[in-house]
């Protein structure tokens, strides 16, 4: 086998799984059986495309192989099958009248984010479903057994037909609701990927690739939805610094200390024209908010050089829109670099009795940082000394111990000079 | 497969808030019921009002299989299962939208659970 044809099918696996799972489900009305048609019609591509070249179309070769691969096993057991629930699937219900096509691939979405399936469910079925992921794979990134996360699809699964969850796009009157929850979803993908929890990398490529996989995929069939657009804008800009977020050592570095030349440009032209579609359709959300904010970023020409007035305003609005204390914490660091870091320490001392952020490592290494400017050593030294204690990525913690290094060679210049 | 399927919407809420409702808002509830058996049709199959959780009895055996009869119901909890509808519906979605007509959806101490129906046709 080629590696042509190899880097061939791995390419249609990330841009056409969607596609062809979707309209093979369509078909079998079986997500079981789908999933297997789909994978073997893209083991098969491994094969054939060895023998007689790659298809001009390699995502329609799929969809043609999976599908009669579907039709020639529903032909052979339909008596077996005929015993079986299917998904419930109704082509005669007219799809929404505001602009939304009725895709298979949108339907798939809706099916595995239907908000009757909890939230852990929704993720996990959509990585797998729509975003072609291996169940070891989803299990990896959540940090669970692959047993325990193929049980948590399978009961998925089994809800999607014992409730009959329609593989439909949803009504009119259901649509912004569902809207929501998908948009949740691919949100959650990407910061998890974004910020791999625990591990060696800092960022989770494949994770943040199906979640930008999955707003592209959404916005092409949701053009008008500003929500969409406005999310899709969001992860383009902050995808945008994804080169300079680690050092060549393997160090992660702050926005200050990134190297901005290499900054995605387009990817930040793109997510500010989304964004500046996004404002004009509709009051800015809460994606739209903290677009705005990336964009900010992503248009100063240094880090103080940054308008922070502007960036402390959006998180004003953003605190109404989504109060979290973590929008807290991050108008907090703002403030401090509008107003210095003794400004920013006051706002955020109330913080600290926030249960919410009582094991968020950001809240201590943001302490830190301003401690160390107002060269408050052995404080600063407590703070990061904390926020190594609370985070577990290694990425993360290279970064702490190397700041807590440079403030013990503050401290010990001070006992010197006494 | 079945063309239609069947779905228990079990309506759960405080009693002592049902109890000490004003007519504004027990009115409401009386629109929310009649909105929903208008919308649902003939895919209402029945539905009750039941009477509240004092009046149960529970029986329940023990390991010898004695059959104990006691005052209450079976789940002690602030919520009670106040009310009823049988349905038939296609999809779960349908019966999503029929059940966001009832009132006690919105009423902050009570809601609305749906329940698929085995099918054993």
């Amino acid at each position: 086998m080629s590696a042509e044809v190899a880097a061939a099918v791995a390419q249609a696996h990330r841009r056409d799984w969607a596609q062809v799972f979707a309209a093979t489900a369509a078909l079998t009305r079986d997500l079981d059986l789908a999933e297997e048609c789909t994978q073997d019609a893209y083991l098969q591509a491994l094969q054939t495309w060895a023998h007689s070249g790659i298809p001009d179309r390699p995502g329609a070769w799929l969809t043609t192989t999976a599908r009669n691969r579907a039709m020639d096993v529903l032909r052979r057991e339909s008596v077996q099958r005929r015993a079986l629930p299917l998904l419930v699937s109704d082509t005669s219900v007219p799809g929404p009248e505001d602009g939304l096509v009725d895709d298979d691939r949108l339907r798939l979405v809706f099916t595995c984010c239907h908000p009757a399936l909890s939230r852990a469910a929704q993720v996990a079925l959509t990585l797998r479903l729509v975003c072609g992921l291996s169940t070891a794979e989803v299990a990896r990134a959540f940090l669970t057994r692959e047993a325990t996360m193929a049980a948590r699809i399978t009961r998925a699964k089994k809800k999607i037909l014992g409730a009959r969850i329609p593989y439909r796009v949803p009504a009119p009157e259901q649509l912004a609701e569902r809207v929501g929850a998908v948009l949740e979803v691919v949100h959650l993908i990407f910061t998890t990927g974004h910020t791999a929890p625990v591990g060696a990398h800092l960022i989770r490529r494949d994770l943040v690739d199906s979640a930008i996989g999955l707003a592209r995929i959404l916005h092409l069939l949701m053009p008008n939805d500003a929500e969409v657009s406005a999310l899709l804008a969001l992860l383009l800009l902050i995808d945008a610094r994804r080169e300079t977020r680690v050092s060549a050592g393997g160090r992660l570095l702050l926005l200050s200390e990134q190297d901005r030349a290499r900054w995605d440009a387009g990817l930040i032209g793109e997510g500010v024209g989304l964004l500046t579609d996004a404002l004009r359709r509709r009051p800015p959300t809460r994606y739209a908010v903290e677009a705005a904010i990336a964009a900010v970023h992503a248009e100063a020409p240094s880090w103080p050089d940054t308008d922070w007035s502007e960036i402390v305003a959006l998180y004003d609005v953003l605190r109404q829109l989504w109060p979290s204390p973590v929008v807290e914490l991050n108008r907090a660091v703002a403030l401090g670099l509008r107003d210095g870091p003794q400004a920013g320490l006051e706002v955020l001392a109330p913080l600290l009795a926030d249960p919410a952020l009582a094991t968020y490592s950001y809240l201590s290494a943001a302490r830190a940082d301003f401690l160390r400017q107002l060269h408050r050593w052995t404080e600063a030294a407590a703070a990061y000394e904390e926020a190594l204690a609370l985070t577990d990525n290694d990425v993360e913690r290279a970064f702490l111990t190397e700041r807590l290094g440079e403030i013990q060679t503050h401290r010990e210049a001070r006992t010197d000079e006494k | 497969m079945q063309a239609v399927a069947k779905y228990m919407i079990l309506i759960f809420g405080d009693e002592q808030q049902w109890s000490a409702m004003s007519p504004a808002e027990q009115q409401k509830i009386d629109e929310g019921h009649l909105a929903f058996q208008a919308a649902a049709g003939a895919a209402r199959l029945t539905g009750a009002q039941l009477q509240p959780a004092p009046m149960a009895t529970s029986l329940r055996a023990d390991a010898t299989g004695r059959v104990t009869t006691t005052d209450g119901p079976f789940l002690e909890t602030k919520e009670a299962l106040g009310g009823y509808y049988l349905v038939e519906a296609d999809d779960l979605d349908q019966v999503i939208a029929l059940a966001s007509k009832l009132h006690e959806v919105y009423a902050g101490h009570s809601g609305v659970e749906i329940r698929p129906v085995v099918d054993h046709g």
